[in-house]
């Protein structure tokens, strides 16, 4: 663990001797309760309600909500939905982040903020363009319903939204890594006599594993969690189309509150993992993500 | 205007580095000073610790017959010029020299126009007038320079202090700079300290130039003080060239191995020495009863000088020898080498 | 591979992959972002002027449109007064969890939005932790001489304060995040500098310190409320949805699709997306604007 000191030494403005700069003990005593009594009002305290209210109905009630068929449906149907998801994103992220970071071609500019649009456009626009294109009034809704195939309200639909919305993920982290690494050892495995796809497996790609994992973690996160976008169009057929976080919407709006929060409890978990893994990338691996961070 | 400026017996540590240990100074009203030595010598330290900017552990700094330690940094009005300059970007150049104006007590602050004919003074002192909307990013490094002095002027401080002045900055702007420098403290006359790592610009600039190393001071006197009478074996080798010979000094000789190799010394006590001697102090003789023998072994070009590397017996390290005008011996010459001028220190 | 030597497309390498790359990138950001998000401009603009004009006008519309730029545009200036004095205890003080919170702060970024909105109703409702504490604090105040009278009923949960909330719980990483590395990258000299010319610690901050970190302040204000605009998930639980009063745009948007008003969907979807992109580009370029003349920073 030789990183170990990463962090204090990517801020070294910290505790410096120089009487010139910093508060007043008090002013920074109010400044960190200040930022401290926000921090517990508006993160802290839903994250433990969700818990808590999870809990609520002791252990058996909690077993029974999360085992139930309709739940263990949505469940299954989230790792399928993140499963295809993801890896696409992923794929397509190398290779936009090669194209980019490798090449210097007209119209780079344009294509990075291209990537980043998902970024921009609510979730439930993101479902909604889907409904326009393959909705049973949609351009090509007719052509589908004649050759019976169903892409709303059904897996494909939710995939596609889920893709949408996870786009630029993997591609961000990456593209600033790579550029600040050019292309100097691909370059020399070359002129070495290496193939391409060796090069690429050999170099380039253990050369970035880190933020590619960085990546692939928050686009993992974020389709497992996606609401809005796979709200639109789901349809909410139960044991069907529900992904977990419409399992917990109908589960709230039935006042089935306690379920609600059991299977949400476990969506809460998964992102403390994220957290976690995310946290621990940072610390230890704080050079090749810390690009990405300043955008 | 100026202050005399007493540091009395400073020390300071950082969590376990010793960065001053023990170190005081003398400034005249005026003098213009230089703190010389190599990075980690505490100078940088010793700088900050005269601005305020840092406070030592055992102590104390004086600006006339005034103890800082009662000062606020307002109150002790120093002007301070950082070795990156440390300008405001988001400020054009007439709103960074107005600052320490703008930031004095309501009742203190000049009014408006008199703070725009202020700038526009110390613009033309420092020899940038017409530049007061330009923002720091579209100046040159000089230019930077100039406006963080003119910045430090305004405030009419009572000593000025500067932090590498010229470091980063390019070898010809630097040499120019330091001309002017010289010229503008002989005009405005603060009491002035800089630091600086170059032994040249030290040499060059100051009045007097106070050696650090390693938290303490090893020697404070003129350029030629200390060029020419290295208190201590650091200064002699922290300073130019310097070849370093073992000898022995019996009476008034020192003898490099069993050849006595200079002789008048006025030194009482005998024993084993170091002998260190300038490439200019060794003069290829033809004949003379204090000589070291020696091979010629490389020949090169330093400068307008030319150089002999002479290889001595029982010497690892070959000599150096500026040859001057003299007819440069050939690679393998055998010569006779005179030691004109050197300094003797006790073998540690 | 055709080019000529007055126009280069790209510039020449030896590394090999572009035309493999480019595709994919290509063809994937077509087919999945750019044609479906043209689909939807062509849609809206297939409406005609007349019903493009009912639905843009509708009071419903308005009133959903007004609550998702006003309530986002509040959250994100919450998050950026909170979120720079956050990002400035996690940069210049030391205390006992600051690397904890400093993880703690992604938060609304990992756990999605559902349960942050579940999670928020419960605690915001009439009976919930926080929202028993605020029921007695319920006050109305009537400004003399007017008919105007301004008030807390004691209610957060289904009504716009509430909205608010779920707004300001989904933005606040972003100013933190935006602000955190300009501030760590600040150098510490010109600090010093001030503090030598005599400016007292208020001046220093709001005069030297804070001037080059205003446009990440900015950004991160533009990405919140960028991100609060659209947000569906974590509001509608808390949002109560009362057309007219707590119903966000999105969900209106939803509503109309529910009903099969494709049209009317993708009017306010156009409507929204158009703002927002003009909002984006807008602070753009401010921001070319200072680099220019500050330097980068």
């Amino acid at each position: 663990m030789s990183d170990a000191t990463l962090p204090a030494a990517t801020a070294p403005a910290r505790r410096d001797g120089s009487r010139a700069r910093g508060e007043s003990r008090f002013v920074q005593f109010v400044l960190i309760a200040v930022s401290l009594a926000f921090l517990l009002l508006f993160l802290l305290l839903p994250l433990v309600t969700v818990f808590v209210e999870a809990a609520a109905r002791g252990w058996e009630a909690y077993r029974a909500a999360i085992t139930e068929p309709d739940a263990q449906a949505a469940i299954r149907l989230t790792l399928i939905v993140a499963a295809i998801a993801v890896p696409f994103n992923t794929v397509v992220g190398i290779a936009a982040a090669w194209a980019i970071a490798k090449f210097e071609f007209r119209g780079k500019n344009l294509l990075i903020s291209l990537l980043d649009l998902p970024f921009s456009v609510s979730p439930v626009i993101s479902g909604l363009v889907f409904v326009l294109l393959f909705g049973a009034q949609g351009y090509f809704g007719p052509w589908l319903q004649a050759h019976g195939v169903s892409i709303i309200f059904a897996l494909p639909g939710l995939i596609l939204a889920t893709v949408f919305v996870t786009f630029p993920f993997v591609a961000r982290e990456l593209i600033p890594h790579m550029q600040s690494l050019g292309s100097a050892d691909e370059e020399a495995a070359l002129t070495l006599g290496a193939s391409p796809w060796r090069v690429f497996f050999t170099i380039t790609l253990p050369n970035v594993k880190w933020s590619l994992f960085y990546g692939i973690l928050l686009c993992n996160a974020r389709a497992m969690g996606e609401f809005g976008a796979v709200a639109v169009v789901s349809g909410k057929i139960r044991g069907e189309t529900n992904t977990m976080p419409l399992h917990v919407e109908i589960l709230y709006n039935e006042y089935m509150g306690p379920a609600a929060f059991a299977v949400a409890s476990l969506l809460a978990g998964l992102a403390l993992v994220t957290l976690v893994l995310k946290t621990l990338l940072e610390w230890h691996y704080g050079d090749a993500i810390a690009a990405s961070r300043r955008h | 205007m100026s202050v005399a400026v007493t540091i009395e017996a400073i020390e300071k540590r950082f969590e376990n580095f010793p960065a001053l240990r023990g170190v005081s100074l003398d400034i005249q009203p005026g003098e213009l000073v230089a703190l010389l030595g190599p990075s980690g010598s505490g100078k940088t330290t010793l700088l900050r610790l005269i601005a305020g900017l840092e406070e030592a552990d055992r102590g104390r700094v004086l600006f006339g017959d005034i103890d800082t330690r009662a000062l606020s940094l307002r109150d002790r009005r120093i002007g301070f010029v950082f070795q990156q300059y440390a300008l405001f970007k988001t400020m054009n150049v007439a709103d960074n020299i107005a600052f320490g104006l703008r930031s004095r007590p309501r009742e203190e602050r000049p009014i408006a126009s008199e703070i725009s004919k202020r700038v526009k003074g110390l613009l033309e002192l420092v020899q940038l007038p017409g530049l007061e909307k330009r923002y720091p990013s579209q100046l040159s490094g000089g230019q930077r320079q100039r406006v963080a002095l003119a910045r430090a002027l305004a405030i009419e401080p009572r000593v000025l202090l500067l932090d590498e002045p010229f470091g980063a900055l390019d070898a010809k702007v630097r040499k120019d700079l330091r001309a002017w420098l010289r010229e503008l403290h002989g005009r405005v006359g603060h009491t002035t300290v800089f630091v600086t790592h170059d032994q040249e610009e030290a040499l060059e600039l100051a009045d007097r130039v106070a050696i650090l190393n390693a938290g303490k001071i090893e020697q404070v006197g003129s350029a030629d003080d200390v060029y020419d009478h290295p208190a201590t074996p650091f200064v002699c080798e922290f300073l130019g060239e310097v070849n370093k010979l073992p000898v022995k000094v019996v009476g008034s000789q020192a003898f490099f191995g069993d050849r006595p190799v200079l002789g008048g010394l006025s030194q009482n006590q005998g024993g084993p020495a170091s002998l260190y001697v300038r490439p200019q102090h060794l003069r290829i003789v033809d004949e003379t009863p204090l000589a070291l023998p020696g091979t010629v072994e490389h020949l090169r070009r330093n400068g307008p000088l030319r150089r002999a590397e002479v290889a001595v017996e029982g010497l690892k390290k070959r000599l150096d020898v500026d040859l001057a005008s003299q007819v440069a011996p050939a690679i393998g010459e055998r010569v006779r080498l005179r030691i004109t001028h050197g300094n003797l220190f006790a073998a540690a | 591979m055709t080019t000529t030597a007055s126009f280069r497309w790209r510039e020449p390498s030896i590394l090999p992959g572009f035309g493999l790359a480019m595709g994919i990138t290509v063809t994937a950001l077509s087919l999945i972002v750019l044609i479906p998000l043209a689909g939807l401009f062509v849609k809206a603009a297939s409406a005609g002027p007349a019903d493009i004009w009912a639905v843009a006008t509708s009071p419903r519309t308005l009133a959903a449109l007004r609550l998702s730029f006003l309530g986002a545009l509040f959250a994100a200036l919450v998050n950026t007064v909170f979120g720079l004095i956050l990002a400035w205890v996690l940069v210049r003080y030391d205390f006992p969890g600051r690397r904890l919170i400093d993880a703690a702060v992604d938060l609304p970024f990992a756990l999605p939005t559902a349960v942050a909105g579940i999670s928020l109703a419960a605690i915001y409702a009439p009976n919930g932790w926080v929202g028993s504490w605020l029921a007695p604090l319920a006050f109305r105040f009537t400004i003399p001489f007017t008919d105007v009278s301004i008030g807390f009923d004691g209610k957060v949960a289904y009504t716009p304060l509430g909205v608010m909330v779920a707004l300001i719980f989904i933005g606040l990483p972003f100013v933190v995040r935006t602000v955190q590395p300009v501030l760590e990258e600040l150098q510490s000299d010109v600090e010093e500098a001030a503090a030598l010319l005599g400016a007292n610690r208020l001046r220093t901050v709001f005069r030297v310190i804070l001037p080059p970190v205003l446009p990440a302040l900015l950004t991160g204000f533009v990405l919140a409320f960028a991100r609060a605009v659209g947000e569906y998930g974590s509001v509608i639980f808390i949002a109560g949805n009362i057309p007219m009063v707590s119903e966000i745009a999105p969900l209106l948007i939803v509503i109309r699709l529910e009903q099969f008003d494709y049209a009317g969907a993708a009017v306010m979807a156009t409507m929204m997306l158009l703002i927002s992109f003009a909002l984006i580009l807008a602070v753009n370029l401010v921001q070319a604007r200072a680099r220019r003349r500050f330097g980068d920073v």
